[in-house]
């Protein structure tokens, strides 16, 4: 039986603008910042001082995790803006998109009322988006799915 | 300063970084009296240089890809909205109701009145926007 997801991959350009920006702007808490042996692999993990049971591991692309060219490919990627990475949680959408936009997030969308939830999507300092959802109990249908319904 | 092209590689990393960042202006400001020049512009770019760039890069051109997104959102506006055809041809960044008409034709393969009557009606998927925005190609703004 699965339990829970306890560890899932962030992928950056650069490890430590992205610890930067996940505590520094996001304001999550760094829980590892290891290096493995000299010049080993470096690995670091962020999470939400709320939710201690899920981290965030913040890995460039390219070798030893995949050859070099698939590495490349992937950083095209990130830096393009075509990768989204997942949702946080809020329980202050308005707020939070306030506090982060004067931190010099960078946001492609400002609060909306949807029906699950009041939400906003901006990018990490590499490229990938995410949601940043204020949750409701309940789906509210007067609200617009904006562009949820095709 | 990035933003050379070679033909194997295309534009690199900072290149990109900036394509997006003028990506998301479009994606963020698509109501406010924006054109290419202007998008152009704020990513550091002549205007030429700008829409052969983000060609290579995002596969359409972004007078086109502007163009997309305010019609996508009028598609939303029509769906929810109490707003004539007009106020939303104006409301999404068109200046000409001829153009936006036309534009919005060859998107949704109907009229903006037929679109309306053709799609009223109850919400019926339950999926987060900005996961089908990723599939539709960008973010929506306001």
């Amino acid at each position: 039986m699965i339990t829970k997801l306890g560890l899932a991959t962030v992928w950056c350009l650069d490890q430590d603008a992205a610890k930067s920006f996940f505590t520094g702007k996001l304001g999550l808490e760094v829980r590892d910042d290891i290096t493995l042996g000299e010049g080993g692999m470096r690995w670091i993990t962020v999470g939400a001082k709320d939710q201690p049971d899920l981290g965030l591991t913040l890995m460039v692309p390219g070798p030893p995790t995949m050859d070099a060219e698939s590495g490349e490919q992937m950083k095209k990627l990130i830096a393009k803006g075509v990768l989204g990475a997942g949702a946080f949680h809020t329980d202050d959408c308005q707020a939070e998109y306030e506090r982060l936009a004067a931190a010099g997030v960078e946001f492609v969308q400002k609060p909306e009322r949807r029906p699950y939830g009041v939400e906003a999507v901006f990018r990490d300092d590499s490229g990938s988006w995410y949601s940043l959802t204020q949750p409701f109990d309940r789906l509210d249908e007067s609200a617009s799915w904006g562009d949820c319904v095709g | 300063m990035g933003g050379m092209t070679t033909a194997t590689s295309g534009p690199d990393l900072t290149a990109l970084r900036r394509l997006r960042l003028a990506k998301d202006v479009m994606d963020r400001d698509w109501a406010d009296p924006i054109d290419v020049a202007a998008v152009a512009a704020r990513a550091g770019y002549s205007r030429h240089h700008f829409v052969r760039l983000f060609g290579d890069v995002y596969g359409e051109t972004p007078g086109r890809y502007l163009a997309r997104r305010r019609i996508e959102r009028a598609q939303d506006l029509l769906r929810t909205a109490n707003l004539t055809v007009t106020e939303i041809c104006m409301l999404v960044g068109f200046t000409s109701l001829g153009t936006f008409c036309t534009r919005f034709k060859e998107q949704a393969g109907m009229t903006p009145t037929e679109y309306r009557r053709a799609s009223r009606g109850p919400a019926t998927s339950a999926v987060p926007g900005c996961f089908v925005l990723l599939w539709a190609g960008g973010f929506a703004g306001r």
